[in-house]
């Protein structure tokens, strides 16, 4: 079995989001990047199935030099070979128009991507891959398990879970459940070094679209504290100040 | 020219995200003097139907048969996409649903739209670039996106956008769409759904709690004042880790994000990882026995005290408020 994983390496969770270029792009001074934790749930469940050759795992990631430290440790957590596509990952239909190219001429089995990216919070990209590829998907999956041809996933749904089955290849995207997120041990960030990592050119793809201003959300004010002695107050102020109830 | 409103029903009940999704399309469309289209795949029947009426649509294509009695992502979009090009819409709106999330980027992909995901705002329009917000980096920021294409698809994001009663004679059309066997590769063997419960990701008011609860023998509590305000119950990560709840209550980042009207926190610190899934709610309420817990500083209420103390009585003052 070949497989697939799709990462993008993303501020860490307790970065200071700040913008420059009079608001138009992120400041990524001084900013600590990580492996995205949707993906790194992607990349465990990858290595899970791979189990030491069951299956052969390739990590690819559209971005340029500076992400190679992430690729790195992907490689670390067990993937055998990663690709970048050297270019900066300007939206998700261009990261998904690579990775769609690259994966027409490797077919793979599986491509796993996490549910959405923390950084953009898209979600969009393992949809764009698996209709470019004309082949299914499942969008937030909490269990894959896979029986020759065949994936068994729960896909989650508003206020419960569809059990559904579906012949490879798919394009699944990973949710907390799918599997143990896997820390790489020193045995394979030394093995990761040697591991192939594959630059390839971008392809072009026209934009549809363009983010063309951040800002900041407006501060919510001080906090009101109620006396524990006054509930009745909070349930007032709910009420007929912040109008929820 | 039209807008095409794609409309998700459980069990043949339409989803409020629907109406938000028929009231913002409503919106721009008297911007545009244009129409407002409805869609419905799988089966619903004539009563609910209408009620995209309500909300401005002027007619419904109903997609009725077997085969689409539950949601393929691969076959929704190709209808979707279908009737998006015989109808003329030059955009359709959905839900940033679980669902929607799978469908979107395959219809903008049919469509060669772009597509502007989990959207707060209306758009702004100037002349073929719509401006179009949404937040970014685990609700951090706020990202203004242009969508350049002639078509354009957005998803709008849950409990962003108030239905409102738009009343319009609305015609039914049935529709009965070609349909492609290699769209059915995926094959649902079981739906399960709590049925007793309000779903986390589309409630107005989440009640959660953290590891201050001190076990989950102590949930009771939690789900009193669930029922009380007729709201969905959430936990933290430790809480989910240890098992005490199942991990679809998780919220916060690696678990799901929520933009209720009313968040209350009970016995959660307000670690960055569980704000991330959290603080785009419009209104937050914490309760917790420490007051240096940093949730306090992102919260609009706050109680300082302990759980077992407050919970009880807000549950009481609750229910006087409600009889009153």
């Amino acid at each position: 079995m070949k497989i697939l994983v799709c990462i993008s390496n993303v501020p860490d969770t307790t970065s200071k989001i700040t913008f420059t270029d009079n608001n138009t792009a992120f400041n990524s001074n001084g900013i600590q990047y990580i492996i995205n934790p949707y993906d790194e749930l992607a990349l465990s469940k990858a290595v899970e199935l791979a189990d030491g050759g069951k299956a052969n795992v390739t990590v690819i990631h559209v971005g340029d030099v500076a992400s190679e430290p992430t690729i790195r440790k992907a490689l670390a957590v067990g993937a055998d070979q990663a690709v970048r596509i050297d270019a900066p990952p300007r939206d998700a239909w261009f990261v998904a128009n690579q990775i769609a190219t690259y994966a027409k001429t490797e077919n793979f089995d599986l491509i796993l991507t996490g549910r959405e990216s923390i950084d953009y919070n898209g979600a969009q990209v393992q949809a764009y891959i698996a209709e470019l590829l004309q082949i299914p998907s499942v969008s937030i999956a909490k269990r894959i398990e896979i029986n020759g041809n065949e994936a068994t996933i729960d896909r989650e749904i508003e206020g419960g879970k569809e059990v559904l089955t579906v012949n490879l290849p798919v394009v699944i995207g990973t949710a907390e459940g799918v599997a143990e997120v896997k820390i790489p041990n020193m045995r394979g960030i030394m093995g990761a070094r040697s591991k192939p990592l594959t630059v390839l050119p971008a392809v072009d793809v026209p934009a549809l679209s363009t983010i063309s201003n951040y800002e900041t959300p407006t501060p919510r004010g001080a906090v009101t504290l109620i006396d524990k002695d006054n509930i009745n107050k909070l349930v007032e102020l709910l009420h007929t100040e912040a109008k929820v109830i | 020219m039209s807008i095409l409103v794609y409309i998700e029903n459980v069990e043949g009940n339409f989803k409020k995200s629907g109406f938000e999704a028929l009231s913002y399309a409503k919106a721009i469309a008297d911007t545009l003097q244009q129409e407002v289209y409805a869609l419905s795949i799988g089966n619903v029947e004539n009563t609910e139907l209408e009620k995209a009426g309500k909300y401005g649509a002027s007619k419904i294509i109903n997609v009725q048969q077997e085969q689409l009695k539950n949601f393929v992502n691969q076959a929704y979009a190709s209808i979707i996409a279908d009737i998006a090009k015989s109808t003329g819409a030059s955009t359709i709106i959905l839900s940033n649903s679980f669902s929607g999330k799978g469908l979107a980027p395959r219809v903008a992909t049919k469509l060669n739209a772009g597509l502007a995901d989990a959207a707060t705002s209306l758009p702004i329009i100037e002349g073929e670039t719509w401006k179009i917000k949404k937040t970014v980096f685990s609700s951090k920021a706020i990202a203004t996106i242009d969508l350049l294409s002639p078509l354009k698809v957005i998803s709008l994001a849950p409990n962003a956008y108030e239905p409102s009663e738009s009343p319009s004679d609305i015609q039914i059309e049935n529709y009965t769409p070609k349909i492609e066997q290699s769209d059915f590769s995926t094959i649902i063997k079981e739906i399960v759904r709590a049925t007793d419960k309000v779903s986390l990701p589309e409630a107005d008011i989440v009640v959660s709690a953290g590891r201050g609860m001190k076990g989950p023998e102590h949930w009771g509590l939690v789900e009193e004042l669930a029922d009380v305000l007729g709201a969905a119950t959430a936990c933290s990560k430790p809480v989910s880790d240890a098992g005490w709840r199942p991990h679809e209550e998780h919220v916060g980042q690696t678990g799901l994000a929520v933009s209720p009207n009313l968040y209350i926190a009970i016995g959660i610190s307000g670690a960055i990882q569980h704000l991330a899934g959290v603080s785009s709610s419009k209104t937050i309420v914490v309760i917790n026995k420490d007051p240096e817990a940093p949730f306090f500083k992102v919260a609009d209420y706050g109680i300082v005290g302990d759980a077992f103390e407050i919970v009880p009585q807000l549950i009481e003052a609750l229910k006087r408020y409600k009889s009153n």
